[in-house]
């Protein structure tokens, strides 16, 4: 097989570049799809002051009605207008995917070259990432949660910190296998200092898998913080996440289930794109260093 | 040596027989045309050795035979495959699946992973007697140990529990060969057996082929980039380059006599331990063929040896060569060979 | 060989240790004082005063965390603040549900998704893979509530093929048992089968694309028997990796699910201890589920040792 994969591959060395975007548009139709949906759902979030109504305007008379004259998705309990809500929930989803991936990857990132470099530092470090590993995610959240009470950004931090642990060990492994390339052995005989090894050679072998690791990462704090908001240890009841709507339409569920679908929907719609843009980094970037994760 | 020596023309019927096979591979630059006509007939108890450089279409050739290309990308644009009057290429794939392992055999390159890690030495042969001779996992198992010892693994009992990476690279090669002659096929495909062992194990391999042939009479195919294995077990060879066969002989007729600037080429680029001097005390270099091998994807009209060739005419560039008879029993597929002949035959002391 | 599974087994003993660590943390890590924590908002000095001399936070961290340890070894995982019952009990009333949803959960998943990863990797780049594929991303990114009510809606309020909400143990027979699991293990498993699918799809791939796979095709053997007995073996390792790392997706699932289909277990013991700020529940559920997924993934690292010989020996 591998005579005729190389056969193969030879005669397709020529390809030229400017065809490669409209080249990767029509193999990987469903990644450029999840891609456009996902950027049509960041403009809603940031356009959202002029796509909807005030999402925390109560209006009791005109409560848990469904979609069609009272708002395109209809009212929830209190009477706030769903679309509205849903419209805004993109924002919390959005935020808190987004910064979850950010916290955890760039402590992640921190310790990991620490723990790659220092000796010392690693075995500690990664006998309490182990520990910490086999918590359960969504248990340790709880755990946290439980400890610092509800807002937002306590959200984030209980969504990232069990994150962190397989971040850390993503790092470490590249950081353990580029310090034993050639190259990096000869610059540390030419002198050069560890801060600018780490900058220079490392870190940007550090860049694709930790791109795609954080995809997969924000995908799954989209979710973590519907489950969290579900079991009432989630986001402030105010805030209009869609977890928080789907915990409150939880129980109207039986005869108003849009309460329930229409941010359970645009949820599932969130993270699928994600997940597919992750999948799509993955095999573009580099297939081998990053078939490991998840 | 001269022409009569060259060996009588076999009269019985091949038992394989390759009629203008086109294997094409469909990919996103173009098509591929790993194997662009080529004809070829093996006798019972010969061995043929198919030459050339990769990716001249010879590995291609021989999974074809066998089908065990995957399709897609792979298409047999067109010809035949006759094996005992079957034409392989319109069998269904339960009937291939007869013939492979039973009738037809093939070991590849490298035994280290073309063995199961997971599965014992001895089943993967007694998987292949079960299957074809329909016997107990018993007495398959027992076959399986008579094979080992066959060729030549000692302590066969023992060999038999044990998994691939318990053994030795030789071994292994020597175990598939095993799983491959279990069921005593007409013929033996052999894609590089010894080239990725290390030379003392080549040559053992290369015994161990020998003497197996003349015991079991098995036609081998014996594919190879190395003239030195070529030499040491081939009756019968042929050239293949970019696709195409541009040369078939003996043995002795190809070594002595080659036909077509790319077989020469590859003669001299062998390097010749006496011949590290020349007259005049300089050291001569080493011949290779200069310039690249063709794009397979491109339709190039003329001779797809023409740009590397030192002997290129008008006619080389403009129309492909076909086959022909140059000497007795010797064909090569080049427009200058006649030329080219001469001027050998009278150097040669 | 031997060494390979005495090793394993004693490495699984940091991990409990960093996990208790981090469980007895959890009370004394957070800003202000455990016992007013505890206690709740609307507590006077002392009743905060009583639950300090309760749970003996008047003496030193070490210390503390000894007498904790010895009594979690000794099975004394203390007393419910808010049920004033013995944990220990708490739990043993629960375990039921959650282990019969659990199982069933980890039956189903297997039983569906190994055969539509290898089936997805066998047809790959075919219609079956696709949709193969694209079911599998869509079950990892539905949240388990919201397919559970799907699930409810459609097969027990408008077909009544189910019930809706509820457990019947065991004791009251094993088919209406299984009957009120079967939605929530439906819903519990999607992810799970998504993740076991896909990984499955992956290792059969790379397996099939390995050279000894050419060789069993060069002796005839049938696909089946290629898939089955040469592939499958050698791509065992990831599948069951997954498996057990998938656990922990299970976990946190139960905890969901157990809420939504109403069913008493743990996981909703778990929430209510959220509700209340329950922290011995809270601490020995932690405990118990993480002890279960070390367990678990200690078997899983033992099995190894039967699915590949290069280990072995």
């Amino acid at each position: 097989m591998a005579a005729i994969d190389a056969l193969v591959a030879e005669q397709t060395v020529g390809a030229d570049k400017s065809g490669r975007m409209t080249e990767f548009i029509r193999r990987n139709p469903t990644v450029v799809i999840s891609a456009s949906i996902l950027i049509a759902m960041v403009l809603v979030a940031i356009f959202a002051p002029f796509l909807a109504t005030d999402p925390l305007e109560l209006a009791p008379w005109q409560r848990l009605k469904p979609p069609g004259e009272f708002g395109w998705f209809g009212t929830d309990h209190l009477g706030r207008d769903v679309f509205a809500r849903t419209v805004y929930g993109t924002r919390i989803s959005l935020s808190v995917g987004l910064f979850v991936a950010l916290v955890s990857t760039g402590v992640g990132l921190f310790i990991g070259l620490l723990a790659g470099y220092v000796r010392i530092v690693d075995a500690v470090v990664m006998r309490i990432m182990d520990g910490l590993m086999a918590i359960p995610g969504i248990l340790f959240a709880i755990a946290l949660m439980a400890l610092v009470g509800s807002s937002v950004q306590n959200v984030i931090i209980a969504i990232s910190v069990p994150e962190i642990p397989r971040v850390v060990r993503l790092v470490r492994a590249i950081v353990l296998t580029i310090r034993e390339m050639p190259y990096v052995e000869a610059a540390v005989a030419s002198g050069t200092r560890l801060p600018q090894i780490l900058v220079r050679h490392i870190l940007p072998n550090t860049f694709a898998p930790l791109m795609v690791q954080a995809t997969y990462i924000c995908a799954s704090a989209v979710i973590v913080e519907a489950y969290l908001s579900f079991l009432g240890a989630g986001t402030p009841p105010e805030v209009p996440s869609w977890g928080n709507m789907m915990a409150e339409g939880r129980v109207y569920f039986q005869f108003k289930p849009w309460l329930l679908f229409f941010p359970g929907l645009c949820l599932a719609c969130m993270v699928m794109t994600v997940n597919i843009l992750g999948d799509g980094l993955r095999d573009t970037l580099d297939p081998r260093i990053a078939r490991g994760m998840r | 040596m001269d022409n009569s020596t060259a060996g009588a023309a076999r009269t019985d019927s091949p038992v394989l027989q390759i009629k203008d096979l086109r294997t094409f591979f469909d990919t996103r630059d173009g098509t591929v045309r790993a194997v662009n006509g080529v004809s070829l007939e093996v006798y019972a108890g010969e061995t043929l050795c198919i030459v050339g450089e990769s990716g001249c279409g010879k590995s291609v050739t021989a999974m074809t035979i066998l089908g065990l290309l995957p399709k897609p990308p792979a298409r047999i644009e067109s010809g035949e495959i006759l094996f005992q009057g079957t034409d392989l290429l319109k069998l269904e794939e339960q009937d291939m699946q007869a013939i492979r392992g039973n009738e037809i055999s093939m070991i590849f390159q490298e035994p280290m992973t073309s063995l199961n890690p997971v599965l014992t030495i001895g089943r993967q042969i007694s998987e292949v007697i079960s299957l074809h001779q329909g016997v107990s996992d018993r007495v398959a198992r027992d076959r399986a140990i008579e094979m080992l010892d066959r060729v030549r693994v000692p302590d066969a009992h023992q060999r038999v529990t044990e998994y691939p990476h318990q053994l030795s690279g030789g071994m292994r090669q020597r175990a598939m060969i095993a799983m491959a002659l279990s069921c005593n096929p007409k013929i033996l495909i052999a894609d590089e057996p010894s080239t990725a062992l290390d030379v003392t194990i080549q040559a053992q391999i290369l015994d161990l082929m020998r003497e197996l042939r003349d015991d079991f009479g098995t036609s081998i195919i014996l594919i190879t980039h190395d003239l030195g294995v070529v030499a040491e077990m081939g009756e019968r060879v042929l050239v293949m380059y970019a696709g195409r066969k541009v040369e078939e002989a003996s043995v002795e007729e190809l070594f002595h006599y080659p036909l077509h600037p790319y077989s020469e080429g590859l003669m001299t680029s062998i390097p010749r331990l006496n011949e590290s001097l020349a007259e005049d005390g300089d050291r001569v270099r080493l011949q290779e063929i200069p310039g690249m091998v063709p794009s397979l994807i491109e339709e190039i009209p003329g001779c797809l040896f023409a740009p590397r060739c030192s002997y290129a005419s008008e006619q080389c560039v403009a129309e492909s060569p076909r086959l022909a008879e140059h000497r007795k029993q010797h064909h090569a597929a080049c427009w200058e060979s006649g030329n080219f002949a001469n001027r050998l035959e009278s150097s040669t002391p | 060989m031997y060494a390979y599974i005495v090793k394993r087994i004693l490495a699984t003993i940091p991990v409990m240790a960093v996990v208790a660590v981090f469980v007895f943390g959890l009370l004394h890590l957070t800003p202000g004082d455990p016992a007013a924590i505890i206690a709740g908002d609307y507590a006077s000095p002392s009743d905060i005063e009583g639950i300090r001399e309760k749970l003996g936070l008047n003496e030193p961290i070490p210390v503390q965390f000894y007498t904790w340890i010895k009594s979690v070894a000794q099975g004394d995982l203390g007393v419910s603040i808010f049920s004033n019952l013995p944990v220990t009990k708490l739990i043993g009333q629960r375990v039921e549900p959650t282990l019969m949803l659990t199982l069933f959960t980890i039956f189903i998943a297997i039983a569906c998704a190994i055969p539509l990863g290898v089936l997805a990797a066998w047809k790959s780049r075919t219609f079956i893979d696709r949709f193969a594929m694209i079911f599998a991303v869509l079950g990892f990114s539905v949240p388990v509530f919201v397919i559970g009510y799907i699930l409810m809606y459609v097969f027990a309020i408008q077909l009544k093929w189910l019930p809706v909400q509820g457990y019947k143990h065991l004791a009251d027979g094993l088919i209406p048992c299984l009957r009120s699991l079967v939605l929530p293990s439906i819903a519990l498993g999607v992810v799970y089968i998504a993740l076991i699918a896909r990984i499955t799809r992956a290792s059969v791939m790379e397996v099939l694309a390995e050279d000894y796979i050419r060789t069993a095709k060069a002796k005839g053997l049938s696909s089946r028997v290629i898939l089955l007995r040469h592939a499958l073996k050698n791509a065992a390792v990831p599948i069951v990796t997954i498996i057990g790392v998938g656990i922990a997706l299970l976990i946190g699932g139960v905890v969901v699910t157990e809420s939504v289909f109403n069913i008493p277990g743990l996981g909703r013991l778990t929430v209510d201890a959220i509700l209340h700020r329950d922290y011995p529940v809270i601490q020995a559920i932690i405990i118990l589920f993480s002890g279960v997924y070390v367990l678990v993934n200690l078997l899983v690292d033992l099995s190894y040792v039967f699915l590949d010989p290069r280990i072995r020996y």
